[in-house]
């Protein structure tokens, strides 16, 4: 199932949203975790496909599902419910992987579903309050207040930093 | 194509002439040099000189030259060779790599470094006859005369063989026309009559009139390549006086006569090659890569049919499955290279380091044609090097200290590297003093990467100066000291898919191993199920595999658990306990242990549920959009589209002593792996 | 039609500015790396001129140009030997062995295309 392809362009996302002085309004996929709505830029925003088992990764946490094989690619999925701290998900093939870019990493999320593409403006967004850096809300970059309530914007940097890039030294110590 | 496009080309031809130009010196050196090998090392010098000057290199045009110069006269015989001219030639071949190098970078090097050479190679000629030349060949242009007139009449008389080398008097007036207005007028005095006439002699005789004031050079080049074979006047117009015999008034030519050396090459034909840009190559390789795992899908459908239902399919595929095997073995041939290109890159680095560190050493290739993956042969520079450097600075002893050993003052080093089934092994080997074990020892203690009570085996201890940051050197040193450390080296080599390991004789030498897989991108792999992942294993790496007796396996005090074969024991290391599977064969007699090696002839027994079958794989990076993972090596996708895991046999060994009580639990970030 | 130039030499950088040059002038260029090369694409290719380095493996410009010049099928091709101004006596030798004229390297664009037209039609 393939819903949106989008060409990826912009690398740099965006944890600089809410100091952004651009008067440019941007456009964000909106996807749900139960009844939270979270915000992704669509630049970053490769494709979106329904849900397919992942081979599991070694020392890996919970939050990542594995890899799969995009089109000849290996890509890490993330379940972002489980990265967000409200447990596992339990998915179906009703489920929603949304395939993201950063950087030159490609990485996809796996979510509910997706729900809403909204632009928006700099000045519409709130900073996310201050919390620790290991919070879950450190992988916020700005929180938007809708009509139909909040829509927490994700900081894709932030989420694609993976335990294995720490773990280097550790990886190759053990050769010894 | 551009401008750019001719540079780039122009400095990967002269990284490729330069090489050569290395490997003809080395046989010359090592009196293993032909007729042939001097003629090549003339034309490669001369095409980097012929290609440099038309970007305007001066400098290493001007080198060139005189290089050229002496090899011109080597080349006739002129001069003989010795090891002083060898020598000489190799220094200067040493600065127009420089030189080289510096107009690709767009550097500069300090002005005149290339002054002493360019003597000295100007002395070497003079000895053989040629004249000294002073100056750099691009400044020796002819000067041009600046007569000048406001016309000139020319008097144009073939000699009957003018056409002999297919030069057209009426193109030579076209040119003449295209500089101002031309009256001619043509003299048939010397027509013969048709029985006599040779149609390929020439007749004719011309007078033009050229009404252009322009410098009579411009005129003398129209008729630069007939010169020899005409008379020529060019008189200007305000003479407008014609000789008498206009062959008084020409220029006289008298060409040294030369006497025609035999021709007589033997030069082996160059194999017939094709310049392909390494991306298309890439390309290829990727598409190739997806058709394997295109064919193993249908492979695994194609068994999922009653065999009677389609007789033919499964023949096909199986004849599919071969010439894929065939394709992609021919398309991974394109990729390698001979690892000649970075061994040629060595001799220099003694030349300069036994200067450098009063040291003398002499360094003997062998296998230099041995190929490798292309993109493996690129990234083997930096660890060759770096083990090269290390084996003179910390190897090799000063002159005086050898001879006071009993060893002949100089050393000598061996870098050669041959093919063993799929893997290339290079080996380093220097007769110098080999580890000291003690002094590691005790390095490794005070920097407390081992415990002080450690008792360790020799291997071991050899094995410690690859650990991050260990350094042996007491006291930095300008060679070796730059802050990069043999765990570097270990990791490039790892990089690469490969392994090192060291010998080391303590007092008599070290040998360095390096093992390598011929190419990067596909392997043999067996396929092994634990829990309800699939692994794939390096069938290189595998000795055998069996389903072990419950009487086999007895446990260790640390109730590490090893299996008993043939006599011997091997440690057992259940993979889902390593690797934290659920779900997974716990009982090991009702498993299958499949044995393999690793760097040292080490072996393991690695724990798995079922062996699934072999089969072809295409190695994927995990590293670019996850990282590195302890124990594994890459991915691949199955038949069915699925990812599998590929173990890594060396960091599964290393990290693998885990006891049993203490499994890694699943899927929980884990960075303490040992 | 466009003119056909063979350029024949080792380097492929040569190779690369002469055809680079030429092509930009209008002509259509082939390419050799030897002497033997160029004899076989001569088999069963035209070329209007031929532009030659001196100093090849396998054969060098002056067998090639003695060779074509023994051809009757191309005893009037323009055959242009490239020469470093250093070698009066390997010039000495090419004229002999028949060649129509030179170019001194390194040559400029210019003086290439000049050369080219002054000894083809």
């Amino acid at each position: 199932m393939e819903l949106v392809q989008m060409t990826p362009s912009r690398t740099q996302a965006f944890g600089a949203a809410a100091t952004q002085t651009s008067d440019q309004t941007r456009q964000f996929i909106t996807c749900t975790l139960g009844q939270a709505e979270y915000g992704i830029d669509i630049m970053a925003v490769r494709e979106i496909k329904g849900w397919a088992d992942t081979t599991a990764l070694p020392h890996a946490p919970s939050w990542i599902r594995g890899v799969i094989n995009l089109r000849g690619i290996i890509i890490p999925i993330l379940d972002l419910r489980a990265r967000f701290g409200q447990g596992d998900t339990e998915p179906t093939p009703m489920h929603v992987v949304v395939i993201i870019q950063t950087g030159t990493r490609t990485a996809g999320l796996l979510v509910d579903a997706v729900s809403d593409i909204i632009s928006i403006a700099p000045s519409d967004i709130r900073p996310v309050p201050d919390v620790s850096t290991d919070a879950p809300e450190s992988l916020l970059s700005g929180l938007v207040p809708l009509d139909r309530g909040m829509v927490a914007l994700v900081s894709l940097d932030q989420l694609l930093c993976f335990p294995a890039d720490a773990a280097l030294p550790a990886a190759l110590a053990s050769d010894a | 194509m551009n401008f750019d496009h001719l540079r780039t080309t122009y400095f990967e031809e002269s990284a490729e002439l330069l090489e050569s130009a290395y490997s003809h010196l080395a046989a010359l050196s090592e009196n293993r040099a032909d007729d042939d090998t001097v003629h090549a090392l003339f034309r490669a010098i001369h095409s980097i000189k012929g290609g440099g000057g038309a970007f305007g290199f001066d400098r290493l045009v001007a080198l060139a030259h005189v290089m050229e110069t002496l090899l011109d006269l080597l080349r006739d015989g002129a001069l003989a060779f010795d090891a002083q001219l060898t020598g000489l030639l190799l220094r200067g071949t040493d600065m127009l790599a420089d030189l080289v190098a510096a107009e690709r970078d767009g550097n500069t090097l300090p002005p005149g470094v290339e002054a002493e050479l360019a003597n000295a190679f100007g002395q070497a000629a003079s000895k053989g006859g040629a004249p000294q030349e002073i100056k750099a060949s691009v400044a020796a242009l002819p000067s041009v005369p600046t007569e000048a007139a406001s016309g000139w009449h020319i008097h144009f008389r073939p000699h009957p063989a003018l056409f002999r080398n297919a030069n057209e008097p009426l193109l030579l007036v076209r040119e003449l026309r295209r500089m101002g207005p031309v009256t001619t007028v043509v003299d048939l005095s010397q027509l013969p009559t048709l029985d006599l006439l040779e149609p390929e002699d020439a007749y004719i005789t011309w007078n033009f009139t050229l009404e252009a004031a322009v410098p009579r050079a411009k005129v003398e080049d129209v008729f630069e390549f007939v010169a020899d074979d005409c008379d020529l006047a060019i008189v200007p117009i305000a003479e407008a006086v014609f000789a008498g015999d206009a062959s008084e008034i020409t220029e006289e030519h008298s060409p040294a006569l030369v006497q025609q050396r035999a021709v007589s090459r033997t030069d082996t034909p160059a194999a017939q090659s094709v310049r392909v840009d390494v991306g298309k190559v890439d390309r290829l390789v990727n598409l190739v890569g997806e058709l394997v795992i295109n064919q193993a899908m249908l492979v695994q459908l194609g068994g999922q049919l009653p065999p009677d239902l389609c007789p033919g399919l499964i023949a096909g595929l199986e004849t599919l499955s071969q010439h894929l095997r065939e394709l992609q073995d021919g398309v991974m041939a394109i990729r390698t290279q001979p690892v000649r290109s970075v061994f040629a890159r060595m001799p220099r680095l003694v030349r300069e380091l036994t200067a450098q560190l009063g040291k003398e050493a002499r360094l003997i290739i062998t296998g230099e044609a041995t190929e490798i993956d292309k993109n493996v042969v690129e990234q083997l520079a930096d660890p060759l090097t770096h083990l090269l450097r290390n084996a003179l600075d910390h190897g090799i002893e000063p002159p005086d200290t050898r001879e006071a050993a009993g060893k002949p003052r100089v050393g000598t080093i061996h870098l050669s590297a041959e093919q063993r089934s799929s893997r290339i092994v290079i080996e380093l080997n220097d007769d110098g003093r080999g580890i000291d074990r003690a002094r590691v020892l005790d390095r490794a203690k005070e920097r407390g990467l081992i415990a002080p009570d450690a008792v360790l085996t020799d291997t071991e201890i050899d094995e410690l100066i690859f650990l991050p940051s260990f350094s042996t050197a007491s006291v930095v040193s300008a060679v070796s000291g730059r802050g990069v450390g043999m765990d570097v080296v270990r990791r490039n080599i790892q990089a690469l898919g490969g392994r090192i390991a060291v010998e080391s004789r303590f007092g008599s030498g070290s040998r360095f191993l390096l093992s390598l897989p011929l190419t990067l991108a596909v392997m043999d792999g067996l396929v092994v199920s634990v829990g309800a992942d699939s692994f794939i294993l390096p069938i290189s790496a595998i000795v055998e595999s069996l389903r072990p007796a419950a009487a086999d396996i007895q446990n260790l005090p640390d109730r590490r658990a090893v299996l008993c074969i043939r006599g011997g024991y091997v440690p057992l290391l259940p993979l889902h306990q390593r690797l934290g599977v659920r779900g997974a064969v716990t009982d090991f007699s009702r498993a299958i242990v499949v044995i393999v090696e690793s760097d040292h002839g080490g072996r393991l027994g690695l724990v798995v549920d079922d062996l699934v079958g072999q089969q072809q794989v295409v190695v994927k990076s995990l590293d670019a959009n996850y990282g590195p993972i302890d124990g594994i090596g890459g991915a691949t996708i199955l038949g069915d589209g699925r990812v599998a895991l590929i173990l890594d046999i060396p960091s599964l060994a290393a990290g693998g002593n885990v006891p049993p009580s203490d499994p890694q639990p699943a899927f929980e970030t884990s960075a303490s792996l040992h | 039609m466009a003119k056909i130039v063979l350029t024949v030499d080792d380097s492929r950088s040569m190779r690369e500015m002469v055809a680079f040059t030429l092509r930009k002038a209008g002509y259509e260029v082939r390419e050799a790396e030897d002497g033997q090369k160029a004899i076989a694409i001569l088999q069963t290719a035209r070329a209007d001129v031929i532009i030659t380095d001196l100093n090849m493996p396998v054969m060098d410009g002056v067998a090639l140009i003695r060779a074509l010049r023994a051809d009757p099928k191309h005893r009037s091709v323009p055959i242009l030997m490239l020469t470093t101004e250093s070698n009066e006596a390997k010039k000495a030798e090419g004229k002999t062995a028949g060649a129509t004229g030179w170019l001194v390297k390194p040559f400029d664009p210019e003086k290439l295309i000049d050369v080219v037209k002054r000894v083809s039609p």
